[in-house]
């Protein structure tokens, strides 16, 4: 077993009203970053799960996003694996 | 002989409305109601259930995520299922959308500030037994308190809620002071306050109907909604 780090990174949907992502955006104004067209702000959540394989961390990351981490109803979420650093290969006893 | 509806008021670590709810209940409406914390697995001998305002698990994650897994959540959804009265207030109408007893979920107020002030709420739907007292199409003053009220669904959700009249409540006017012209101050979609289920059993609403039961805390129009409680008592009595 090895323990992998999984990053889900939870987004508002598009058309969901995203207030904090609108003050982020007038403050980059008011810095003159004038080219930016769109901020969203979302959230990551970093998991270090105990799994055979990436596929399976990944896995038991999205039943976790769909059933507690995201809501569906206003959240997207996409998930990357790290490759697990050696000193937490198998430190799992 | 009439017996007082017994009326349950859940506790979550965080809630902060539930003594005001249970003192608003027994003294300004008149039922029974009861403390009941969130460890319990039992809703046996209860008329109606209300989950009150506050901060349940602080908040963590989104408003109501931690709260959905409670053990008396178990049998609240059994409670309602099977057509018991869940009124759902301000943080316990979070919890209600986020353990999928009502569609939608609350976002940061568009504003992305605290709203503490009165509000002007229509009467959009009787369908519900909380608004049995009611009329379609009156005003009541009721205060909110919410940083995360903003009613979100999607377009095709709202079509089917309006169809049905699960929009029970709206805000008709916002507050006072600086932008109290804006009607609909924290950006909910339809300028929805509250909603029901698909039968009405379960209501959830943002503004706060066991704030507003006395003249010593600026207004009895709560008593409006909170009264309906004393027909599930009629209706109880009849039975027996």
């Amino acid at each position: 077993m090895t323990i992998w780090r999984v990053e889900a990174m939870i987004m508002p949907k598009d058309g969901v009203n995203d207030p904090q992502g609108e003050a982020v955006h007038g403050g980059l104004k008011s810095l003159e970053f004038v080219g930016v067209q769109n901020v969203r702000v979302g959230k990551i959540i970093s998991l270090s799960i105990e799994a055979k394989s990436e596929d399976e961390a990944i896995d038991q990351a999205m039943h976790m996003c769909d059933q507690l981490l995201a809501n569906p109803v206003i959240e997207t979420y996409s998930l990357t694996a790290t490759q697990p650093s050696p000193a937490a290969k198998g430190s799992i006893a | 002989m009439t017996s007082l509806p017994n009326v349950a008021v859940i506790g979550f670590p965080g809630s902060n409305g539930d003594h005001d709810a249970v003192h608003s209940l027994n003294i300004d409406v008149g039922v029974d109601a009861t403390l009941v914390d969130y460890r319990e697995t039992s809703l046996d001998g209860f008329d109606a259930v209300v989950l009150p305002g506050g901060f349940a698990y602080g908040d963590a994650l989104r408003c109501g995520a931690i709260a959905r897994f409670a053990p008396i959540m178990t049998p609240l959804k059994q409670f309602a299922k099977g057509g018991g009265s869940v009124l759902g207030i301000c943080n316990g109408f979070q919890v209600l959308t986020e353990a999928h007893l009502l569609p939608g979920a609350l976002l940061r107020n568009k504003t992305l500030r605290f709203h503490c002030f009165p509000c002007r709420i229509g009467i959009v739907s009787t369908k519900s037994p909380w608004l049995s007292q009611c009329k379609e199409g009156e005003t009541l003053t009721l205060p909110v308190a919410h940083g995360e009220g903003a009613y979100f669904v999607d377009d095709q959700t709202l079509a089917t809620l309006e169809r049905n009249g699960q929009v029970a409540l709206r805000y008709v006017e916002s507050g006072e002071g600086e932008g109290a012209a804006e009607v609909n101050r924290n950006g909910s979609v339809a300028a929805i306050a509250g909603i029901t289920n698909a039968n009405g059993n379960v209501l959830g609403l943002m503004p706060h109907p066991e704030r507003a039961t006395n003249q010593l805390v600026g207004g009895i129009d709560g008593l409006r909604i909170l009264s309906s409680l004393l027909d599930r008592g009629k209706a109880k009595s009849k039975a027996s």
